[in-house]
């Protein structure tokens, strides 16, 4: 079984994000940059999957700020091939951008699924999966938190919300947005990714940034804060006794 | 004309017709006289209560192989067929499961514009421009969708809509669809387990997050909820940690609440929570960081630690 | 005729020939089964990583103490061991009674080789060679030689029964005692062994010295009461005794035939039992002591060459290995252990005896009732599982706090800690812990502190400062402030961290800090056992200090400054580091500074990683007495500081299983003081014992308080942050 998983780089959350001069984009100069957290829930499924039933995992991405250290993170945890596909792109790049430089890549190559993450917090113009799965003419499905082979094709369960959850058989090869791995993604001590860093092993590949149509954004903005709570305060005791006040006044629960 | 026609994907996969559907069709409805165009409403696979979509100007019912229960694969291809018959103008949808399960895909096979996580639509001039929450909420983007097909998938909640629910529809078209290319098989439709727990009936709840620590904790929230008579419930960092089970999840991937009453304790409010509960009459926030999203939605908030509060409240319905 | 009296006594207490023979066979047989068990021993030793493996890049702490971080000078373990004072350390009643007993023995050992020198050597040689037997073992020498070693087999006896009588008599009270395992195996456990083996070597070294002095009596009775044998006192006593009992002549030497084969089989399988008992201790403790090195604790040695942490047997240091023989079971690290207090499954006694028993077992080394045993093939009896993980439970070695209380009251010299930590990097190495110590882990990783704030935000505390504190990167200071993840971006540590900086202010400190580029130290990343992202922490935070200029380091935190200071240096920090206590203090006694009396009865918890890991006991200490309060030591005070429980990465991880806190155990003991203030002097004691007063429902009546707040307060500068406790007693 080979596994490929499309990773790729998000600005931290974390930090505190601010728009650049355009007013249409984050100011990429200073944000940190780091692994799509479900892409690294994705890599996990895919490693779980190899380690059950044998494999190989094969991670790759859009070359991106740090994105280095995201294929070391993939080596260093158990990952086969680390490629990182160069086009010199700049600035916010669209899901049908990525994912036809993805499918372009992925043609030569022979794989029995597409892992990636379910979402990423900046993909604007749709999720990769289904993009990616649409362009490859693959069967593909998202918020996927279940995965399994059974010898002619795959088990693969989604979240359908409300705590509803679908599981269907498809044959491979399938393009699927893991929601959820089995288990939390693991940690992989610092030195085994230095010692994948000192073992080289990235492959770079050069392609082309194909145009492609995308929602045109003309500005950039924080929500303005709507809504503010009314602030009772820190003083637990005055705070315990308004909450009690404001629960009896609903005519609810306590008497 | 076709060209400036609104299509809502109707998104019911089990039970009734979800609300986003009918605040889509309140949105489609809007965009859709702008345009000089008419609501077409998808119901794919199982047709039962399709009588409330009755906002829609044309409800198309898509029957055949492997349509019911949800087929992402066997809906792709039923939904795209009928897209390339209709060729309208904005299709709307949801970024639950189906949304991104489809949109993406049809938007990618007909070179259509697509934006999601979209929380304002609007028509200016002859442009459609949308605003999506991006950044996990920490941003918006205003953007122009052009002149051209879009897609578009909504935040749930986020389009005012129950309005749209009108009961009554004049001649749904049926339509059928074959499923010989359809590579997918339904295997299982698992609804969660009726626990005896059920929080959406309660009618106050006292829900904890992430800031409640630590399983051993949980007591002392149980023991709140007893006393005030209300339900306990939690957010999906509690129930990944193992500390209460699903049925007591609220959120997108739990459940929906609206309680009379929400006391939300050390929840920080993560977008995936704040859908599950923001409907609630009155939301009182607990929380030690006092930039927390939870706030925003909340009516009344203290910045308070919960462990000092939480006694305070029990100490004053004990006295 | 006169005869001449010729004061000496027969040796041999048998009679014939064969008996001789019989003897010597014995005596070989014995002798070879002590070098065997021992060579055993030797060899399990040489089997371990060489002892200078553990002896780190010895690169010079500036303020280097003996002791705490350099080593101790064979000399002083010389007389640490001659004077037993690790033994008698907190515990005089039984280091008097083991020092009688040590003494003793080693009376009677020297004894016994003068003996076998006169009689077995030089005896045996004259006889062969000179054809006339000869001896020494006569006249005043003799006489001496009674008169000196009675009074060893006295003191010899006295002690080993004042330690069997305090054995037998708190079995049930004393926690030390106690052999229940804190960490319980789930297919069960017995140690009746171990408590049959300590009876037996306790109550069989009795048998053989009242044996000894028995044999003394019976012999002098026997020959009728030489007055020459008054020097030989003990045993005149004993002989005037029997005496008085009508036990004479024949009887009297019939009875010594016997009771001399008694004590002489007794002594000799003794002398076999040795080496596979806890009597080895003899022999493994000195030893052990001789090797333990203080700065192992404090400055952790790296991982063994190609393993990221111990995997098997031969990742064990010889020293470790040593150290396993030499423990006592004595069970003080066990009663002062803050895991085990509060109830997790980590004993550091149980620990060492699980890591013996199963390098014994894997070297085919056999006990003599000194095993535990089990139904299964867990544990310790599991050869094959991994060693951190299943040989030691994983929640095992997630328990230490690294509080190192185990390895200062070891009085055989162990250094449990290090081995915990080079056990926990082999779990961190296959991902096996905690989530929310991964989370953390994962959060210093990509932002350099344990909250997941970005870093850009570290020095954000410093907004609603009137004064700007300097960069220290951008303008020369004298002093480099570090401050630590909690005091950096903890809330309730942002206005201690405040305070502390218009202090310095105002008493025209020059400091400077390294805004965003201050890293998390590593101190409790690397005694979680992540060894690359301590490395990787040290290289950031070096590179920082390289591009900042200054004299000295202070810390807020005693974590970082224990690594900054015994650590860095390896790395090449060259620079003195101190704690802002020592800052503090040091202000008073330059006088630079006066404080008007507060007033206020407090008590003060020394930081494991500033009072037993750095011995900076002092400086908190005068400023809170120099601020006029009236401090009142909790029992356990300095060295034996009772840990919040945070140390080690403990914080990261989840405390809910814990039956009692250890950060509770620690209020309430405050609570009993009736003092008005706990202060403290670490960020993360301030957050630990915050919560701590709240939940053991102390509030009202103790505040913590930082030691910069007393500081602040008494120099007029600035108020008491909030209200005073209201049952606040002033002194």
């Amino acid at each position: 079984m080979k596994i490929v998983v499309a990773m790729r780089q998000i600005a931290d959350l974390v930090e505190e994000l601010e728009v650049d001069a355009s007013g249409a984009d984050i100011d990429r100069e200073f944000v940190k940059f780091v692994s799509n957290e479900w892409d690294e829930a994705a890599l996990e499924e895919a490693l779980c999957l190899k380690e059950a039933h044998g494999g190989e995992v094969v991670v790759v991405g859009v070359d991106d700020v740090d994105f280095d250290q995201t294929l070391f993170g993939a080596l260093a945890k158990g990952a086969d091939r680390a490629v990182k596909l160069s086009c010199g792109f700049e600035g916010w790049m669209p899901t049908a951008v990525r994912a036809e430089i993805l499918a372009r890549w992925l043609k030569d190559e022979a794989f029995d699924l597409v892992l990636t993450g379910v979402q990423a917090a900046d993909d604007l113009d749709g999720q990769l999966a289904g993009v990616l799965g649409a362009r490859l003419g693959l069967p593909h499905a998202a918020v996927v938190v279940g995965l399994e082979p059974d010898g002619e094709g795959f088990k693969v369960t989604q979240e359908l919300g409300g705590g509803v959850t679908l599981t269907s058989h498809a044959t491979g090869p399938l393009v699927l947005g893991i929601q959820a791995a089995r288990q939390a993604p693991r940690y992989v001590p610092i030195s085994r990714i230095r010692q994948a860093m000192s073992a080289g092993g990235i492959e770079e590949v050069e392609v082309e940034a194909p145009p492609a149509r995308a929602p045109r954004v003309t500005r950039l903005f924080a929500p303005e804060a709507k809504g503010r709570a009314e602030m009772l305060g820190d003083k637990p005791s005055e705070v315990a006794a308004r909450i009690l006040e404001l629960i009896r006044a609903k005519g609810v629960g306590v008497s | 004309m076709a060209e400036n026609d609104v299509v809502v994907i109707a998104e019911r996969v089990v039970g009734g017709h979800p609300d986003v559907t009918f605040e889509l069709l309140g949105k489609a409805k809007e965009i859709a006289s702008a345009l000089g165009g008419e609501v077409h409403c998808l119901v794919v696979g199982d047709s039962e209560g399709h009588e409330c979509l009755g906002a829609s100007d044309h409800l198309h019912l898509v029957e055949g192989e492997h349509l019911w229960p949800y087929n992402p694969h066997a809906w792709e291809s039923a939904v795209s067929a009928l897209l390339s018959e209709l060729k309208p103008r904005l299709v709307l949808a949801s970024t639950g499961t189906v949304g991104i399960d489809l949109c993406g895909a049809l938007a990618a096979q007909s070179g259509a514009m697509l934006a999601s996580y979209v929380v304002d639509l609007s028509l200016e001039g002859s442009s459609l421009v949308a605003v999506a929450q991006l950044y996990g909420g920490k941003l918006m983007a205003e953007c122009d969708l052009g002149e051209g097909p879009a897609f578009v998938t909504a935040i749930p909640g986020s389009f005012a809509g129950l309005a749209a629910r009108v009961d009554g529809v004049a001649d749904p078209i049926a339509h059928g669809h074959e499923g010989a290319e359809v590579r997918m098989r339904h295997v299982a439709l698992t609804e969660p387990e009726k626990t005896g727990v059920d929080i959406t009936s309660e009618e106050v709840l006292v829900s904890v997050g992430r800031g409640i620590g630590g399983q051993s904790n949980i007591e002392l929230a149980q023991e709140l909820a007893e006393v005030l008579g209300a339900g306990l419930s939690a957010s999906r960092p509690v129930i990944d940690q193992g500390w209460l089970p699903k049925a007591h999840q609220v959120g997108k991937s739990g459940k929906k609440v609206k309680p009379k009453v929400y006391l939300a304790l050390g929840i920080s409010g993560a977008p995936e929570h704040l859908e599950g509960m923001r409907q609630a009459e009155l939301i009182i926030a607990c929380n030690t960081d006092a930039t927390a999203p939870i706030f925003e939605v909340a009516h009344y908030g203290t910045t308070a630690d919960l462990f000092d509060l939480v006694p305070e409240i029990l100490d004053l319905i004990g006295g | 005729m006169l005869l001449a009296v010729v004061e000496t006594r027969k040796i041999f207490g048998g009679t014939t020939h064969l008996e001789r023979v019989f003897f010597y066979l014995l005596a070989l047989v014995v002798l070879v089964v002590f070098f065997v068990g021992l060579g055993l021993r030797v060899k399990k030793y040489m089997a371990g990583r060489p002892l200078d493996a553990g002896r780190f890049r010895r690169a010079r702490v500036p303020l280097e103490k003996p002791g705490v971080s350099a080593p101790i000078p064979l000399t002083q373990t010389g007389v640490d061991i001659a004077a037993n004072r690790t033994v008698s350390r907190r515990n005089h009643a039984v280091g008097g009674a083991h020092l009688l007993l040590f003494w003793g023995f080693l009376g009677l050992l020297a004894a016994t080789i003068i003996v076998g020198l006169d009689y077995d050597v030089y005896g045996n040689l004259t006889r062969i060679f000179g054809g006339k037997e000869l001896s020494f073992f006569k006249g005043w020498f003799y006489l001496a030689y009674n008169a000196v070693f009675d009074t060893a087999g006295l003191a010899a006896i006295v002690g080993a029964v004042l330690l069997a009588v305090r054995r037998i008599r708190d079995s049930k009270s004393s926690v030390e005692l106690d052999y229940t395992r804190a960490q319980k195996p789930k297919s069960g456990y017995s140690r009746a062994a171990m408590t049959a083996g300590d009876h037996l070597f306790i109550f069989g070294l009795i048998f053989i010295l009242a044996t000894g002095i028995l044999l003394q009596g019976l012999r002098i009775d026997a020959a009728g009461f030489p007055s020459f044998e008054r020097w030989t006192w003990l045993g005149y006593l004993v002989a005037a005794g029997f005496g008085a009992l009508g036990l004479h002549g024949s009887t009297a030497v019939t009875a010594h035939f016997w009771l001399w084969w008694v004590h002489i089989l007794t002594a000799l399988a003794f002398v076999a039992y040795l080496p596979f008992s806890k009597a080895l201790h003899m022999i493994s403790a000195p030893a052990n002591l001789m090797v333990r090195d203080p700065g192992n604790t404090r400055r952790l040695p790296p991982p063994p060459p190609g393993h990221a942490g111990y995997l098997d047997f031969s990742d064990f240091t010889s020293k470790e290995l040593l150290g396993f023989d030499a423990c006592t079971k004595c069970g003080r690290c066990h009663s002062v252990c803050p895991a085990r207090t509060g109830g997790a499954p980590l004993s550091p006694r149980d620990l060492i005896l699980d890591l013996r028993q199963y390098a014994d077992r894997k070297r085919g080394i056999p006990m003599v009732l000194d095993w535990e045993e089990r139904p299964d093939q867990s544990g310790p009896k599991n050869l094959e599982g991994r060693l951190a993980g299943e040989v030691i439970e994983p929640a095992t070695l997630w328990s230490c706090t690294t509080c190192m209380a185990c390895v200062e009251i070891c009085p055989v010299g162990i250094e449990h800690v290090p081995t915990i930590v080079s056990l926990r990097r082999s779990l961190v190495d296959a991902g096996e812990m905690d989530p929310t110590l991964q989370a953390a882990l994962e959060n210093i990783a990509t932002q350099g502190n344990s909250f997941g704030k970005s870093s850009r935000m570290r020095a954000r505390w410093t907004k609603g400062l009137e004064a700007p504190i300097p960069d220290a990167r951008k303008e020369e200071v004298e002093y480099l402030w570090f401050l630590g993840d909690f005091a950096s971006f903890d809330e309730r540590l942002q206005e201690i961290s405040r305070m502390l900086a218009r202090v310095l202010t105002s008493n025209g400190i020059s400091f400077g800090i390294l805004y965003e580029d201050e890293r998390n130290a590593g101190n409790d990343v690397r005694r979680a056992g992540e060894e690359g992202l301590f490395e990787m922490l040290v290289e950031k935070n070096m590179e920082a200090f390289s591009k900042a200029s200054f004299q000295k380091i202070f810390t807020t935190d005693p974590h970082s400054f224990n690594t900054l200071r015994n650590e860095y240096p390896a790395y090449g920090l060259d620079k003195p580091v101190m704690h802002y206590s020592e800052l503090l203090a040091s202000l008073i006694s330059q006088g630079r500074v006066s404080l008007s009396g507060l007033g206020k009865k407090v008590t003060y918890h020394d930081p494991c990683y500033l009072g037993r890991y750095n011995r900076v006991f002092d400086a908190p200490r005068s400023v809170i007495t120099s601020a006029g309060c009236d401090l009142v030591e909790m029992p356990r005070n300095r060295t034996n500081s009772f840990c919040c429980g945070a140390g080690g990465g403990r914080i990261w991880m989840d405390d809910s299983v814990l039956e009692e806190r250890p950060s509770h155990n620690r209020i309430r003991e405050a609570a009993e003081l009736d003092v008005g203030y706990f202060v403290v002097a670490c960020p993360k004691d301030y957050a630990m014992f915050s919560d701590a007063v709240k939940s053991t429902g102390n509030e009202g009546r103790m505040k913590v308080v930082d030691i910069v707040e007393l500081f602040a307060e008494a120099s007029g500068e600035l108020a008491l942050a909030g209200s005073a406790p209201e049952e606040a007693p002033e002194s």
